[in-house]
């Protein structure tokens, strides 16, 4: 019974806020905004939701934007991918022996501390202004959290567990295949969602600046900020960030998935 | 097999210095053979865990000889140290994978480990999902699966309660009767360590030294009714005067 009450509460809760949020956002728009100002700052949500998402032509409304989106999401994704690979490879390289984490580490946090937009004209000179521009800006801002997580993933292995890996003399690669990889999974996954985040914003601050090419949600939404197309706007930045979520809610769900049988964490509700 | 007179290990005046430069181990000679099960009971500290660990080879004495003459050592340390990733069964085979055991044989030695500590029905079980008592066992028998001749046990039994500890000494007691193995097993128990033991070795901290030997004459099998043997409590007591002689 209490159970239901608190499963109940925890899908209310949110529903409450959203409602909450709308009618302020109302408010806002017809309250304090008079017609003009409305339409150029603050459209209300019926229009956003009518204007931007379900008016479906080429040039108008959720089609140009679902095309960016889409556009975005796969560098953002191949971003992630090359940040995942390249990142747990270092993690790897790193955990092997202390000299090499000394002699990368530092880097690894220059790579991380440096703003993506200092390096952006770096990236244009190297890469040109097109996707690969974009994907790279991606790949610098992803590959950080996933290095620190997955190193110290590795390296909180159970001692007692390594002393038993070294009675039975087991190789470096058997170490890490059978006990540091698995035991780091928890973390590499926290890594992933962090990264994954980074990823998406990454991709569309490369549309902002990486211009050539098919046009992403970013530099759509550039656009349409200059020809004060405010409804649409909304309705980009909306779908721009329901893809954040998307890709949060399915790593959650992916390292649910890998991990269920002995975590803690894949038990709780994220 | 009980006179056999070799020993499966040796350490020979044993000193152990951290790099830290504190002695916690002074010249400490002692011996393992098989049919044999020799205890180390002494205060916290004082370098038992150390002890096992050269005894092992995972840590190297400062000055003395380490001679393990035995194919392979079980290792159990005091938590169950288990994959949590990995199921009951898939836990007890990591050794033999390790050392590469030939498939076949691997699967009948893990069914075999298994039923010794009478999991059968909990094989796809992952470690989570079991109680103290019954992850012990899984360590157990993963020590097992090598079947080797020596043990090292530390402190094994110590986070379990009373009931799961006496089940588990009987156990080990069946398997040890069985195989006739080593043993070298660190406990805070003294009823444990005089109901298991052939011999006990009480120790003193800074530095660690022997200060006591006592014999056990009990023969094996033994009976869970040996606790209450008027000679079992006086072996008992001999042990716990010992012990507090080396607090003092
Ligand atoms: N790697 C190490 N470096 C320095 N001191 C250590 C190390 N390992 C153990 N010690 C010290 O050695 C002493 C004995 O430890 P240990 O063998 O674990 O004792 P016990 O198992 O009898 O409780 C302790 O004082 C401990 O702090
Ligand atoms: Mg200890």
């Amino acid at each position: 019974m209490s159970k239901k009450i608190l499963v109940m509460g925890r899908v209310i809760s949110p529903i409450v806020t959203f409602g909450l949020v709308l009618s302020i956002w109302y408010f806002i728009s017809y309250v304090v905004m008079n017609a003009n100002r409305r339409s150029v700052a603050l459209p209300a949500p019926h229009d956003v939701l009518r204007q931007g998402f379900f008016t479906w032509a080429h040039n108008r409304g959720i089609q140009p934007i679902l095309r960016a989106m889409l556009v975005t999401g796969r560098v953002a994704i191949v971003g992630l991918l090359i940040a995942t690979i390249l990142g747990l490879l270092i993690a790897i390289v790193m955990n092997f022996a202390k000299p090499l984490e000394w002699s990368l580490y530092p880097y690894a946090v220059i790579v991380q501390t440096l703003p993506i937009l200092a390096l952006v004209p770096i990236i244009k000179i190297w890469f040109g202004a097109n996707l690969t521009s974009r994907t790279v800006a991606c790949v610098l801002v992803a590959i950080f959290p996933i290095i620190t997580n997955a190193l110290f993933g590795l390296q909180s292995t159970d001692r007692s567990l390594h002393e038993l890996f070294s009675l039975h003399k087991a190789s470096k690669f058997t170490r890490l295949r059978k006990l540091e990889f698995p035991s780091a999974l928890p973390a590499i996954f926290i890594g992933l969602r962090i990264a994954a985040g980074g990823s998406v914003i990454g991709a569309i601050v490369g549309d902002f600046f990486f211009r050539q090419g098919a046009i992403g949600i970013g530099r759509l939404i550039d656009n349409y900020q200059k020809e004060g197309r405010t409804t649409e706007l909304f309705a980009a930045a909306i779908v721009s960030s329901l893809f954040g979520v998307a890709i949060f809610i399915g790593f959650g769900f992916l390292s649910k998935v890998a991990i269920k049988h002995w975590h803690d964490s894949a038990t709780q509700v994220p | 097999m009980t006179n056999n007179p070799t020993n499966v290990l040796s350490l020979e005046h044993i000193s152990k210095t951290f790099a830290d430069g504190a002695a916690v181990i002074n010249d400490l000679s002692l011996t393992v053979k098989r049919g044999e099960i020799v205890s180390i009971v002494g205060p916290s500290g004082c370098g038992k865990s150390t002890l096992l660990r050269i005894a092992a080879h995972l840590e190297p004495p400062t000055t003395g000889t380490c001679t393990v003459d035995a194919q392979g050592i079980g290792y159990v340390f005091q938590d169950p140290t288990l994959l949590p990733w990995r199921s009951v069964r898939a836990n007890v085979a990591l050794l033999a994978e390790l050392q590469q055991l030939d498939s076949t044989m691997m699967q009948t030695r893990v069914d075999e480990a298994i039923a010794l500590v009478g999991l059968q029905d909990h094989q796809d079980k992952y470690p989570r999902q079991l109680s103290g008592g019954m992850r012990m066992r899984v360590s157990l028998a993963r020590s097992l699966v090598l079947r080797p001749h020596l043990f090292l046990l530390d402190e094994p039994f110590s986070a379990l309660d009373e009931i799961n500890r006496q089940r588990l000494n009987d156990e080990l007691l069946n398997l040890f009767e069985q195989q006739q193995f080593g043993v070298l097993f660190v406990t805070h128990s003294v009823t444990e360590a005089v109901y298991l033991s052939s011999k006990i070795h009480v120790m003193s901290a800074r530095p660690g030294v022997i200060s006591r030997t006592i014999e056990i004459p009990f023969g094996y099998p033994r009976e869970a009714d040996l606790r209450f043997d008027p000679s079992f409590g006086q072996h008992a007591l001999e042990v716990s005067h010992a012990l507090r002689e080396t607090e003092s």
